[in-house]
């Protein structure tokens, strides 16, 4: 995934000309820089290999499993924050959404086949995220008030739908084994097992079919352009004949769309919907998108930088946990990690 | 003779290599109104942001109460007794009036507590010199009208012991009914002693309130004289008299006979203050290869007319406007573009560029529907279109994927007109096209203009520089307030014509 894009930040400068030298270039384009992050915390995570764990393949594995689900929600992200805006309510709406697909796949209402309950989940998310985007585009809500608004009534909302309890998927038996759940056991069970001889997880697979699509529409598609012109210069986008109101409705809705993915992969993993998942994790998916070099002023970044920005983060908390790092020593390294990549991105603007 | 509050000798200051403005000398004495006179651009704002203190570093000597002074921060101005009463209000909308006034020198009791009472007291003292006596104090400024705002300005100004007033275009935000009060509180604090630096673009103000006139122009000082000693006609020859120079390629007559653009009973209602309008039931029409020239000061209601024949303002706009004959008033810009109508905004940075975009994804940003196929955008398509413009206007570049933030205004400038040219236009409204370009790139839109309307394309410009606008504008016409006050052909155009009608005189 190739991080250039047409319209936005434009990593090549073809020109000759311009070109100072070719090293002093080549530090300039923000895949590099972000690329340089990511190597220092893998040279890091060579150093402090916890007794040769990091040089096994199983770790870099499991990194990527445990990822996914921050990354699906890091290219939700990315897609808001290049139209200027933040979406607050990821974290909630992947909890509101692993509660319903556990209840329904426990017990599914008359109406309800299995394949529906996924869809249904799908659009309660797209509906969330286009919620957002109309009141941000119609009513000119700061996107920080409108999404944090979600946040608080998503969360709410999968309580009310569990009671307020988690909600298994899987049915557990005194001596250890369980099942899964009984409507639909198949689709549990493939959401939790890996190809290609047992090495990349589906839900792996899942992230970058997510990051995949993210990618067509910011560079493939006339949306595309649309997100980067209303992050660039809104008016100079409306003066333009750039339908603002229609692009912000859709791509909040794309982002919904991809929390409710990440809602669903979060529940098979853990085979339960819990009310209170996904706590924090639109800071997690943020942090990823910053890292990356996505600038959250807007109108420039790309799923190529998300993309070394969910690898970065993942990587480092990967590293911390093989050495097992204790939870306060890992938040405080991850807040300064966030900083210094940020610096590191920032020291090339004028 | 009075006292001498402000006394300029041999001022002058360079931006960047550019010199705005050489040798003024100025002074104010107390008990004025000294009106500072000059077309866009002659200096006028340079020269009071310099005696209130924005601009330092400027040549000659600046001497307040006959002491030499050289602030470095408005706020040392401000305690020495100068006071600008800005066209955009320094008041903070959401606090109230007590608060406004005294904001940043709170009376104080104590150092962390300061004395409401107190600065109650003063603020209806203050406000009663203003016949603002009965004035709700704890209504935050936002709730009062322009009117209202502007004297509670003052008052704020009065209670820094201010004795030197600038007022910027204290008029162009109220009401014609609200003016004559505004002038009996100058009037009033002249009787005080107060002296008094006013800024006007009305020639009908100047007569009314002035003592004395300065006319600034290109930066040089022209004349002071008072007002008694400088007829009307004379102050409108020392403000344009400049002279025109060959800058401009020849205009070609290519007017057709076929009307383009008819435009109806168009009006615009003010969003700020209701009942009035910014442009006030506009009608005139456009021929096929004509260029349309709108004159007016700022204010004039010329800029909003474009925007809002563009759609810009959506509903606020009224009336009726005929491209081709087929009645049609853009709800939107979209609209508009579709319809063969397209705007180049007066401010390339706010409304124009999208800074960090590539070039060619800024000429192709209002035409990308035309470089897709359901929604899919085809990037050779739109390679080609951008190479096209690229040549056709000679826009200098290293890449088409270097972000137009990078080229030179005149470049930017060409690249926001190739984005324009691109959704194939009937119509094209220039609002400033030549502001912050440099004079070779002048050159180059000048004779693009030319060339376009050969084609038949119908133009309306707007330009503050009088030179350019008889140069190219094959008719004019003048806006005052909203309200055509003139139209003329190109031949029987002069800057004076212009200035005269423009002023609404």
């Amino acid at each position: 995934m190739n991080p250039t894009v047409p319209l936005g930040n434009t990593p090549s400068r073809p020109e000759k000309a311009t070109e100072v030298s070719g090293l002093t270039s080549l530090f300039a384009k923000p895949w590099v820089r972000a690329f340089m992050a990511l190597i220092v915390i893998l040279l890091i995570g060579m150093i402090f290999n916890a007794n040769g764990t990091f040089f096994r393949w199983s770790a870099h594995r499991d990194m990527l499993r445990q990822t996914s689900v921050f990354g699906i929600l890091a290219t939700a992200m990315t897609l808001v924050v290049i139209t200027g805006g933040i979406d607050l309510g990821v974290g909630s709406i992947v909890a509101a959404v692993a509660v319903i697909y556990s209840t329904f796949l426990m017990a599914l209402p008359v109406p309800f086949s299995a394949a529906s309950t996924i869809l249904f989940c799908l659009a309660v998310g797209a509906v969330f995220g286009v919620w957002n985007g109309f009141l941000i585009g119609k009513f000119k809500f700061q996107a920080f008030i409108a999404t944090l608004a979600m946040m608080t009534f998503a969360r709410g909302f999968a309580k009310y739908i569990s009671g307020g309890r988690k909600v298994m998927n899987a049915i557990f038996f005194p001596d250890g084994t369980f099942k899964y759940n009984p409507v639909f056991p198949e689709i549990t069970d493939w959401l939790n097992s890996r190809i290609l001889g047992n090495n990349i997880a589906i839900v792996t697979i899942i992230m970058l079919c997510c990051m995949f699509i993210g990618w067509v529409v910011l560079s493939r598609l006339v949306w595309g352009r649309y997100i980067y012109s209303i992050g660039g210069n809104e008016e100079a986008a409306r003066l333009s004949g750039v339908p603002i109101l229609a692009t912000k409705m859709l791509t909040y809705g794309l982002s919904g769309f991809f929390c409710a993915v990440a809602g669903i992969c979060q529940a098979a993993q853990e085979y339960q919907g819990d009310p209170e998942a996904g706590t924090g994790y639109e800071l997690t998916a943020i942090g990823m998108v910053v890292i990356g070099g996505t600038s959250l002023a807007g109108g420039r970044g790309s799923i190529g930088l998300t993309l070394i920005g969910v690898l970065t983060m993942g990587y480092l908390v990967k590293i911390l946990s093989l050495n097992a790092v204790a939870e306060s020593t890992r938040l405080m390294v991850t807040g300064a990690i966030i900083v210094i990549a940020v610096l590191f991105q920032s020291s090339r603007r004028k | 003779m009075a006292e001498i509050l402000v006394k300029l000798t041999g001022v002058g200051m360079t931006f960047s290599g550019v010199s705005v403005l050489r040798g003024v000398d100025f002074d104010l004495r107390a008990g004025e109104v000294h009106v500072l006179a000059g077309e866009n651009g002659a200096g006028k704002s340079t020269l009071i942001k310099i005696i209130s203190g924005v601009y330092t570093g400027f040549e000659g000597t600046l001497e307040i109460f006959g002491k030499n002074q050289s602030f470095s921060s408005p706020i040392e101005a401000n305690h020495a007794g100068i006071s600008v009463i800005h066209q955009e209000m320094s008041l903070i909308p959401g606090m109230d009036v007590v608060d406004n006034i005294f904001l940043g020198r709170e009376i104080r009791r104590f150092p962390w507590r300061f004395s409401r009472n107190q600065e109650v007291a003063r603020t209806r003292e203050l406000l009663a010199r203003l016949n603002l006596a009965d004035l709700d104090l704890h209504q935050p400024v936002e709730e009062f009208p322009m009117t209202i705002r502007q004297r509670i300005e003052i008052a704020k100004a009065l209670a820094y012991q201010a004795r030197i007033f600038i007022m910027d275009e204290p008029t162009s935000a109220i009401p014609e009914s609200e003016v004559e009060l505004l002038f009996n509180i100058i009037r009033d604090l002249k009787s005080q002693g107060f002296g008094i630096i006013y800024i006007t673009h009305k020639m009908e103000e100047i007569y009314r309130i002035a003592d004395r006139i300065t006319v600034l122009r290109n930066g040089d000082m022209v004349d002071t004289a008072s007002a008694s000693e400088l007829p009307e006609r004379e102050l409108v020859k020392k403000m344009v008299g400049r002279e025109l120079s060959s800058r401009f390629p020849p205009r070609r007559q290519t007017i057709r006979k076929d009307v383009r653009l008819e435009v109806k009973n168009f009006s615009i209602a003010n969003p700020d203050i209701d009942g009035m309008f910014l442009v006030d039931n506009v009608s005139f029409d456009v021929h096929a290869g004509e260029i349309l020239g709108l004159a007016g000061l700022q204010g004039s209601g010329n800029s909003e007319l474009l925007n809002g024949l563009f759609g810009a303002f959506g509903s606020r706009a009224r009336g009726q406007m005929l491209v081709d004959g087929v009645n049609y008033l853009g709800p939107n810009p979209s609209k508009s573009i579709r319809r063969g109508v397209s705007l180049l905004t007066n401010d390339r940075k706010a409304s124009g560029i999208v800074p960090e975009a590539s070039v060619r994804g800024n000429i192709s940003l209002a035409s990308l529907r035309r470089f897709s196929s359901y929604y899919w955008i085809n990037h050779r398509r739109e390679d080609e279109a951008a190479q096209r413009q690229e040549k056709s206007l000679s826009i200098r570049l290293h890449s088409l994927a270097q972000p137009i933030i990078t080229l030179s205004g005149g470049n930017q400038q060409k690249t926001l007109l190739g984005r324009w040219l691109e959704t194939a236009p009937k119509v094209l409204l220039l609002d400033e096209p030549t502001r912050g370009v440099d004079v070779g790139a002048k050159f180059e839109i000048y004779d693009l203009m030319n060339r376009l309307t050969a084609d038949g394309m119908a133009i309306l410009l707007i330009t503050s520089e009088l030179p350019e606008l008889l140069a190219m504008a094959d008719r004019i016409i003048v806006l005052h307030r909203g309200l055509i006050t003139a139209e003329m052909r190109h031949d029987e155009a002069t800057q004076e014509k212009i200035v005269h009608a423009a002023m609404g005189a």
